[in-house]
């Protein structure tokens, strides 16, 4: 029996960790911004309490995705910077990465956003993150108690992401 | 690296777990005939039927989006051809098709060669103002309604009421890009 309760996203305890082990950290959005799941791997510094830091990362992408959309030297038909798009309209970026990490997103066309944060020599993560959409919809979106638009506490979700992310890395 | 293309509707539905059609259309049966005696107006049990499927379309999307590997449709007359094309053959095996497109571009009609919800059934003739059939309205309603497009469904022929064959208007209303949800003095 799967129980769901509480409103507030707080910080899943860290799995343990292997040695070597690449991903760091994951976030999960729908389209209202609503932070679905977080999760951490490995993240030695925390400077923002967990609402602001989904509010800053939600931010983020999505000024990141507006602003790569209007600079985008291909397309043709570019509204001006501010105006809304509508999710998966204009090309979309997948990663950026610093000297200390790399950040993989993923956006499905009804707007639920999947971030990973890891190490910044990984590869193209975008297989990886379908896949892990395919996860959200076997055990989260197909389960009949999980209300859409609420925090993710699915445990089946969880192990399979864990074992998942485990063995890509 | 070459992004694989969008799935077939066929070579996904020969993928998917089946589950006994008698089964599904026995249950699927069950459920109206409860709400009949539950609601007993017909129009009630129509609303009701469009709310099921709604609730069902938000959840079905992301499943349909996942497994047929697609992007972002480029107008409304490609969402109409992916809904009949793939999502039908996908979800109930059923091949339809898009006829009647209005001159913008913004309403068409997808017609159902079959239909596994009606098999064995008559409508009676205390049921007469029913659609039977009422939940798919919802769920391409909800559905859509998830990748930004509010739109109207219905039935526009429907065998259970004399008709020849099962056709569905689906009308765009309007698309909603997505806002920033955040109020900037939070």
């Amino acid at each position: 029996m799967q129980f769901f309760g509480g409103s507030d996203v707080s910080p899943s305890p860290p799995a343990p960790t292997a040695a070597g082990h690449n991903a760091n950290v994951m976030y999960m959005f729908n389209r209202n911004g609503v932070c679905l799941f977080y999760r951490e791997w490995n993240r030695p510094l925390r400077t923002l309490n967990p609402q602001q830091d989904h509010k800053l990362m939600f931010g983020l992408l999505f000024s990141l995705k507006s602003l790569t959309a209007k600079m985008d030297p291909t397309s043709v038909d570019r509204g001006n910077l501010g105006v809304p798009q509508l999710p998966g309209q204009g090309c979309s970026f997948h990663s950026f990465r610093t000297n200390t990490y790399k950040l993989s997103f993923m956006e499905s066309p009804s707007g639920i956003k999947i971030i990973l944060v890891t190490d910044p020599r990984t590869g193209d993560l975008r297989e990886a993150l379908k896949y892990i959409y395919s996860l959200y919809v076997e055990y989260v979106a197909k389960n009949p108690l999980y209300d859409p638009g609420t925090p993710i506490r699915c445990d089946f979700f969880n192990t399979n992401l864990d074992q998942y992310v485990r063995s890509i890395s | 690296m070459p992004t694989v293309g969008p799935r077939s509707g066929d070579a996904i539905f020969a993928n998917v777990e089946r589950v006994n059609a008698e089964l599904f259309t026995l249950t699927y049966g069950a459920i109206v005939r409860q709400l009949l005696t539950d609601l007993e107006e017909v129009e009630e049990v129509n609303k009701q039927l469009d709310q099921m499927g709604y609730n069902i379309g938000t959840r079905l999307i992301d499943e349909f989006l996942a497994k047929a590997n697609i992007s972002r449709c480029v107008d409304f007359k490609e969402t109409a051809e992916m809904i009949a094309k793939v999502g039908f053959k996908m979800f109930l095996g059923v091949t339809a098709s898009v006829t009647n497109w209005d001159i913008e571009g913004t309403c068409c009609s997808v017609v159902l060669e079959e239909n596994p919800l009606v098999d064995f059934v008559e409508l009676p003739d205390t049921c007469q103002g029913l659609y039977y059939c009422n939940v798919l309205c919802g769920v391409i309603r909800g559905a859509l309604e998830m990748v930004s497009m509010k739109t109207e469904v219905t039935w526009v022929r429907d065998v259970l009421r004399g008709d020849d064959s099962y056709e569905l208007q689906v009308k765009l209303l309007k698309q909603v890009p997505e806002e920033y949800p955040y109020k900037d003095d939070e």
